[in-house]
């Protein structure tokens, strides 16, 4: 009943092997995968962007960007367009060589995570049997970006708001990992289609696992807002203390890799949780209601996806925007005094009830 | 009030300083305000003191007739203020202070040739327009007195080798303005603050003594601008009262209401801004929203929303605006609406009560002799309103408590603004449907010369006492005419309140003790 993209991917993979070489279909299909990629981040970027410009100026009472183009929607366009155009500047006295290579291992990192969503059943870009490992491996290269900016800058403020990045990511890092083992208790696979499909079939994860799998889910909103460094985890960049933190000396398209990957790590954090917890692109189905969840199989399950991630995404910025900052000893001591506890109870908890069965 | 001087020789001072506040509990050092008499006078300082303990006040005076190199001791061991007092004073008069730690510049900058303040000095001669960057020094000097009477000059470095020295500031977005604090830190940890003043030092106080007295009213808006209606009421009170100028009950009236509606202004700003350094960018607007009635009332009565120019020598400028009287009865209930969602939003919540709580106490004897007056004053225990302590206005016909704490720390001085936000309300709804006829302005001659004598008149300001110190010798223009800052004791307090605090917390610290940097410069 539900769109399979596995219909589109094999015409394309069939008509390209019908007019060249085997190799050759892969490697045309592999460019165009990239480019998809590129273009979905750059797309997500400027409507998560546009999209909390909004949201906050809602929650304080103004309006938000309203002059370029109807409701402001011409607006982040022209930011993007004055950010590409914006000299890149460097200094004396930095290492020249890590500062240039700092953005790029930051986008790099999102980039590698932002492929292994499920976008759509059989629209996968990296699938296989590691999947979740892979994801957190590749998302944690970002640490090593910021680390290299602050670094590199040779300013004092960079410094500090790097080491503080280094802290608190490295920290949280061990949250997600122990949420996301504390699902795959549940699961049992750790390929990403395999999660979705399961939960298509029998439910989504949030209410199979129901106590464990909710504690897991508030557990994974708050790390994964301190590993995109936004609100009130902002301290790497901590505007009233640090003026921008690491990235303090980058302008140009350098400084727009970072606020780039900003934006597509919040929504690759909102992913994973709708990927992990909410289903990914399954339907919302209830049992018995059979006419219901007919209807619901209508809509494409990129929809589901994308309308569960932006869902996620209003979440945190939420949080972002009503919550002040914590400070680095606060955020250290929540993390290694109440989150890692709890996880790892939760992780037996979640045992239990998977070797038990006790799941729904 | 005339100031009732007493002359001290200065081999005398210390002695009879430590005196006054061994015996006397002359703990608060109000003022500390350098004075150029001339040839004969010599150059000196006027104190100003007061037991908190008695309410008993005392002012003092002390010259020096060298005025090649003018020493005269240091009281900044006795109180702690005086450290950056003197240090104001050796600025611009040049005169040594013997046993400072610390006598370094602090507003002008450290290559200015001479001293302005003294009467006879030249500041454009030598001083021209130095395209240069301003170059900060890395040790200070002091000079001891040794028991025979020999003076001996010392150089100590101000940061050690090596210590990892971070600016915060001139330009930063938690320092409240152009303010400059060199902090030590040992990774997160606070080791020592070194505040470099006077980026935005304007010489009001020089300016001062070319200006004719209405003229010099203009200055005062713009030393704490969310005080302008206290700091201008002050200046007018002091002139008035030393020239005998009683003025109508209308007069003191609409001055109360105004100077409470600033100060509701400048509490909603310090909570606004303090929620912005901590990363509460919500609650920071939602100041704003409400600030902005406060605005719209001051823009129909005098014109301006920020610099008033609102009170005059005699009187106000204008009378009340038709809507004042309707829409500040419709601002009292609003605010009152509108501070619930402040603790809602902000106050009550678990991380900014965090933050807060415990953090940057200042026990009762710092403040003291610090001189922090003000809310600062306030959260440790110090009672310390000048509406209290000596009313003026319509204060004494007004039913108000004075808000104070004991905790001292961050989170009760936050908790003294929003509660005097309430006592504030209180104060105009008593005085807003009775606001007496009479005139707003009594008639002045055209030229106005105070009579010779010293005066000190203080008013309670958005964030403490702001003094007006004021010398005439009978002319059209103030022969002296010294303002006690409410910021620069705040600002001397923070390396004592930051000192092993994490960076976080300095911006939390500066961020509640609430300093104007105008206001600090002067």
């Amino acid at each position: 009943m539900l769109f399979d993209f596995n219909v589109i991917s094999q015409w394309l993979h069939g008509a390209l092997t019908s007019v060249m070489p085997e190799w050759a279909a892969i490697l045309t299909e592999s460019i165009l995968v990239a480019l998809a990629i590129i273009t979905l981040y750059a797309v997500f970027a400027i409507i998560l962007i546009y999209m909390e410009r909004k949201i906050c100026a809602f929650f304080q009472c103004r309006l938000g960007p309203m002059r370029v183009g109807k409701w402001g929607l011409l607006q982040l366009f022209a930011d993007v367009f004055k950010m590409l155009t914006k000299e890149i500047i460097s200094m004396r006295q930095s290492d020249r060589f890590l500062h240039n290579l700092a953005p790029f291992l930051v986008v790099i990192a999102s980039m590698l995570t932002f492929a292994c969503l499920p976008w759509n059943k059989g629209a996968h870009i990296l699938d296989f049997n590691v999947g979740v490992f892979f994801m957190l491996a590749a998302s944690s290269i970002g640490v090593v970006g910021i680390l290299l900016a602050g670094w590199s800058s040779n300013n004092k403020y960079s410094l500090i708001g790097a080491m503080r990045s280094g802290a608190q990511i490295i920290s949280y890092e061990l949250s997600i990992g122990l949420t996301m083992l504390t699902m795959m208790a549940l699961t049992g696979t750790l390929q990403i289609s395999e999660i979705v499909e399961q939960q298509y079939a029998e439910g989504w994860n949030i209410v199979r696992g129901h106590v464990p799998a909710v504690i897991a889910f508030l557990i994974y909103l708050i790390a994964g807002n301190a590993e995109c460094n936004r609100g009130p985890f902002d301290l790497p960049e901590s505007e009233s203390e640090l003026t921008a933190g690491y990235h303090t000396e980058y302008s140009g398209m350098h400084f727009g890799f970072y606020y780039l990957s900003e934006y597509l790590n919040l929504f690759i954090t909102a992913g994973i949780a709708t990927t992990i917890f909410l289903g990914g692109w399954a339907p919302l189905h209830i049992i018995g209601l059979d006419g219901f969840n007919g209807v619901m199989d209508y809509i494409p399950g990129i929809v589901w996806f994308v309308g569960k991630t932006l869902f996620v995404v209003f979440l945190l910025m939420w949080i972002r925007w009503t919550f002040p900052r914590l400070r680095i000893d606060q955020i250290l001591a929540l993390e290694w005094k109440y989150l890692v506890p709890i996880s790892l109870v939760n992780l037996v908890v979640m045992a239990i009830v998977a070797a038990y069965g006790f799941h729904f | 009030m005339n100031l009732d001087i007493r002359t001290v020789a200065p081999e005398n001072l210390r002695e009879e300083m430590l005196r006054l506040r061994r015996e006397q509990k002359m703990n608060f050092l109000e003022t500390l305000t350098g004075m150029d008499w001339g040839e004969e006078g010599g150059l000196g300082v006027v104190y100003t003191l007061e037991s908190t303990e008695t309410g008993e006040r005392a002012a003092l005076k002390t010259a020096t007739t060298d005025r090649e190199n003018p020493m005269l001791p240091s009281v900044s061991d006795i109180w702690k203020i005086a450290n950056i007092y003197e240090r104001e004073v050796y600025d611009f008069y040049g005169i040594k202070f013997t046993g400072h730690p610390d006598m370094r510049r602090i507003f002008l900058r450290e290559d200015w040739v001479g001293y302005p303040f003294r009467k006879d000095d030249e500041p454009e001669k030598e001083n021209p327009l130095r395209m240069t960057n301003e170059p900060l020094a890395d040790v200070t000097e002091s000079y001891v007195l040794n028991p025979d009477g020999t003076v001996v000059k010392e150089t100590h470095p101000i940061f050690e080798e090596g210590e990892y020295v971070v600016n915060i500031g001139p330009q930063h977005p938690s320092t409240h303005g152009v303010l400059h604090f060199r902090v030590s830190l040992d990774g997160e940890v606070i080791r020592k603050i070194d505040p470099v003043l006077g980026y935005i030092h304007r010489g009001v106080e020089k300016l001062n003594e070319s200006l004719t007295y209405p003229q010099t009213l203009a200055l005062t808006d713009r030393l704490d601008y969310l005080g302008a209606m206290q700091n201008r009421h002050a200046l007018c009170l002091c002139i008035e009262q030393a020239m005998g100028i009683e003025v109508s009950d209308r007069v003191k009236v609409i001055r109360t209401i105004m100077d409470e509606l600033q100060r509701i202004d400048s509490h909603i700003l310090f909570f606004s801004c303090l929620c912005q350094d901590l990363g509460a960018t919500t609650a920071f607007l939602y100041g704003f929203r409400d600030r902005e009635k406060i605005l719209d009332i001051f823009e129909e009565t005098c014109g301006g929303r920020l610099i008033l120019n609102y009170n005059t020598i005699g009187g106000v400028m204008a009378d009340l605006h038709p809507n004042f009287v309707k829409r500040v009865k419709e601002f009292i209930p609003y605010m009152r609406k509108n501070l619930q969602e402040y603790f809602d939003i902000f106050i009550n919540n678990v991380i900014a009560r965090n933050r807060m709580d415990g953090v940057g106490i200042l026990s009762l004897d710092d403040v003291i002799s610090f001189g922090c007056t003000g809310g600062t004053g306030r959260a440790s225990g110090w009672h310390n309103d000048v509406r209290k302590r000596m009313p003026y206005a319509a204060y004494d016909r007004v039913e108000f408590n004075e808000i104070t704490r004991k905790e001292g720390d961050s989170f009760a001085r936050l908790m003294i603004r929003m509660d005097e936000i309430k006592e504030s309300l209180n104060i105009i709804e008593q005085l807003i449907d009775n606001i007496p006829d009479g005139p707003f302005q009594e008639k002045t001659k055209p030229i106005i010369k105070v009579p010779e004598g010293t005066y000190y008149t203080a008013v309670e300001g958005s964030r403490g006492e702001f003094g007006v110190f004021l010398e005439s010798h009978g002319d059209k223009t103030p022969y002296r005419l010294h303002y006690r800052a409410t910021g620069l004791p705040l600002v001397a307090v923070m390396d004592t309140a930051c000192r092993g605090n994490l960076i976080a917390d300095l911006i939390t610290i500066g961020g509640t003790v609430d300093y104007v940097v105008p206001d600090i410069d002067r």
